[in-house]
């Protein structure tokens, strides 16, 4: 069984994995030959909604079906590649556009072919020039070569592709507010509906796929999504990359099947916590996904299985906390994040994150009172009503309840240490 | 101040690859970064009179975004990244390193010009922690003797390219992933260096 899609080529050749000779020599741009040449492009998304792969960006939502939601008729339509890769914890799609930026190329074009796109905009945040130049250069270097542009490979299909750069705003991972920010404006959310795929870019049809389920295409054309539906557990399909840091001996992004345990992969693939030190937590999903405890070491990793456990694999980033980490200080730091990355639109989120983050604050420092512990729970059911998952909102777009997350995993899980922090004038341990 | 013919044209070249001009907002921004070192009203006036918004429209933008620094910026500039997976890491204890060094606080730059410290959220280097950029050039691994040598490296050696290899090999550890082959284009000001943006530039 394939236990790995996305990575072996830039293992196996570290030196050049990004350039078009070692791609081509490796199999590469066979898929959009054979795509072009004797397949429709009916053929090609069926492949890809055969293949059941759910979006890898952090919603989880199975690819096909949102290719089915276009509207039949409308042209022309866009297809955004979302490469804003910002979850605190994520870094997959970075090792994905430095190393084997062709196969994301290939993705695009095989999917543009399918959904009768001409023009494609891979959006990279701005802090990632380096990934950013590396695909840049393979595009330019598919243009060359015939891949991209007008009558490709002697086919009647054309198609360019622009990579835009970001400019510092998590939020624009948001698939509207990125939207917006390629437009040329603030990055804020829009209301949904109408959804992209009827009302995207410039307000026509588009489709906005993250960077990772875009480079599994090539391998779904070449093998069959048939083949790619074959790995893994249901629900859980193909591989996926998890991103893995925090207190871990062997840190980096792992490629795997899901369905192992979390052992296995936070104590197996990660190599365990340095010095041998206990495990305290870890964030399964993102910054933006509640915390799972040492209890849940021996449960499944699949996107349905942490689901049922209230919290999420979001964008497959895997933060471990061992013995030595402060709670509140970790907590303080994520809802930070959130507090300085709401787009201002909503005031639960505006006005709720920030004070969370304020309280959160004093309460690291010593300075807090009993009284901010039922707060922080208060505040956090007004931005995210009974603190439910998956949580409700009270605003545009999950950005707001997100902040919720790190509050409620410590009041919930450890509220001791956060009472010790108040009642003994700061940190305990 | 009006734009250089050469950069003009660059920015006529990056309008025609978008269906609206709009949509050249962003990119333009960098340009005019590029041309004044951080970003002027003269720029934004600049970005507008060619995507077709006014000058306040563009000013909306530019102020929603972290990476367009409207106010003078160092020619390095050094963002620490102190999120979740850099904290848990020792990222705090790099920053105060990169301060001292400097002599620049937080979310400052120096008189001369030379230097600009933040605090980052998250750069999507975790795997690396705790990471670095200097004018968006990523060095993964630092620790706080290596941050203050980085900063001592650059008021010395003034790379007119910021090369993330090079500053890697001298100051850097434990990386996200293997990088691949080294990369010989880097950052000529506090500004991502992107090739078609005619932001970036070959180094040593």
């Amino acid at each position: 069984m394939t236990d790995r899609i996305l990575t072996t080529r830039m293992d196996a050749h570290p030196a050049d994995s990004n350039v078009l000779a070692r791609y081509e020599a490796t199999g590469g741009y066979a898929a959009l030959r054979t795509a072009l040449a004797s397949k429709t492009p009916e053929e090609i998304a069926a492949e890809v909604k055969a293949s059941n792969i759910r979006g890898r960006g952090g919603a989880n939502f199975p690819a096909g079906v949102k290719w089915g939601f276009l509207p039949p008729e409308t042209r022309p339509r866009y297809l955004v590649v979302n490469g804003d890769e910002s979850e605190p914890g994520t870094f997959k799609d970075r090792q994905l556009l430095e190393r084997d930026p062709h196969q994301l190329v290939e993705g695009i074009a095989l999917s543009a072919y399918a959904l009768d796109v001409r023009q494609a905009f891979v959006y990279i945040r701005g802090e990632y020039p380096r990934p950013a130049r590396r695909l840049q250069r393979a595009i330019d270097e598919a243009y060359e070569a015939g891949y991209l542009g007008t009558g490709i490979l002697g086919s009647g299909f054309d198609l360019d592709i622009t990579v835009h750069l970001g400019g510092g705003a998590y939020i624009c991972g948001e698939e509207t507010a990125l939207l917006n920010s390629l437009e040329g404006r603030r990055g804020e959310p829009r209301i949904k509906p109408p959804f992209p795929a009827v009302e995207g870019l410039y307000a026509k049809p588009t489709i906005v796929n993250n960077v990772e389920t875009l480079s599994n295409v090539p391998f779904m054309i070449n093998q069959g999504g048939a083949a790619y539906d074959a790995i893994g557990p249901e629900g859980a399909r193909g591989t996926r990359l998890f991103s893995l840091s925090g207190h871990v001996r062997n840190p980096g992004n792992k490629e795997i099947v899901m369905g192992m345990t979390w052992r296995d992969l936070i104590y197996g693939l990660g190599g365990g916590i340095p010095e041998d030190r206990a495990i305290k937590a870890w964030i399964p999903g993102g910054a933006s996904a509640p915390w799972l405890l040492p209890e849940h070491l021996d449960e499944p990793v699949t996107i349905d299985d942490v689901g049922r456990l209230k919290t999420m694999l979001g964008s497959g980033a895997v933060v471990v906390m061992d013995e030595t980490t402060c709670v509140v200080k970790a907590a303080h730091r994520i809802v930070r994040f959130f507090a300085h990355e709401s787009c201002g639109q909503c005031t639960p989120c505006r006005e709720g994150g920030s004070w969370l983050e304020r309280m959160l604050a004093r309460i690291e420092s010593g300075d807090g009172r009993m009284m901010d512990l039922d707060l922080l729970l208060d505040v956090s059911d007004n931005i995210s009503p009974g603190l439910t998952w998956p949580p409700k909102m009270t605003t545009i777009c999950p950005l707001g309840p997100s902040a919720t997350a790190p509050v409620t995993s410590i009041m919930w899980h450890f509220r001791n240490e956060v009472e010790a922090h108040i009642t003994g004038g700061g940190c305990p341990l | 101040m009006t734009w250089s013919q050469k950069t003009d044209e660059r920015a006529q070249a990056i309008i025609a690859r978008y269906p609206d001009p709009r949509s050249a907002t962003m990119p333009l921004l960098y340009l005019a970064m590029h041309e004044d070192g951080h970003l002027t009203e003269d720029g934004m006036r600049e970005v507008a009179a060619r995507v077709g918004l006014t000058p306040a429209q563009v000013q909306s933008v530019a102020s929603f975004y972290t990476m367009y620094k409207r106010d003078r910026t160092g020619r390095y500039l050094v963002s620490v990244c102190t999120s979740i997976s850099c904290m848990l890491l020792g990222a705090d204890d790099v920053l105060a390193a990169v301060s001292e060094e400097t002599g620049v606080a937080d979310g400052d730059t120096d008189e001369d010009g030379l230097f600009s410290v933040e605090h980052a959220e998250c750069i999507g280097a975790c795997g690396g922690a705790p990471a670095v950029q200097v004018n968006y050039e990523l060095v993964e691994g630092v620790t706080p003797e290596q941050g203050k040598a980085l900063c001592a490296w650059l008021r010395e050696a003034r790379p007119e390219v910021v090369l993330g290899d090079e500053m890697q090999e001298l100051f850097g550890g434990q990386r996200s992933f293997e990088w691949g082959p080294s990369e010989t284009a880097g950052a000529v000001g506090p500004f991502p260096a992107f090739e078609p943006y005619g932001t970036a530039k070959e180094g040593r």
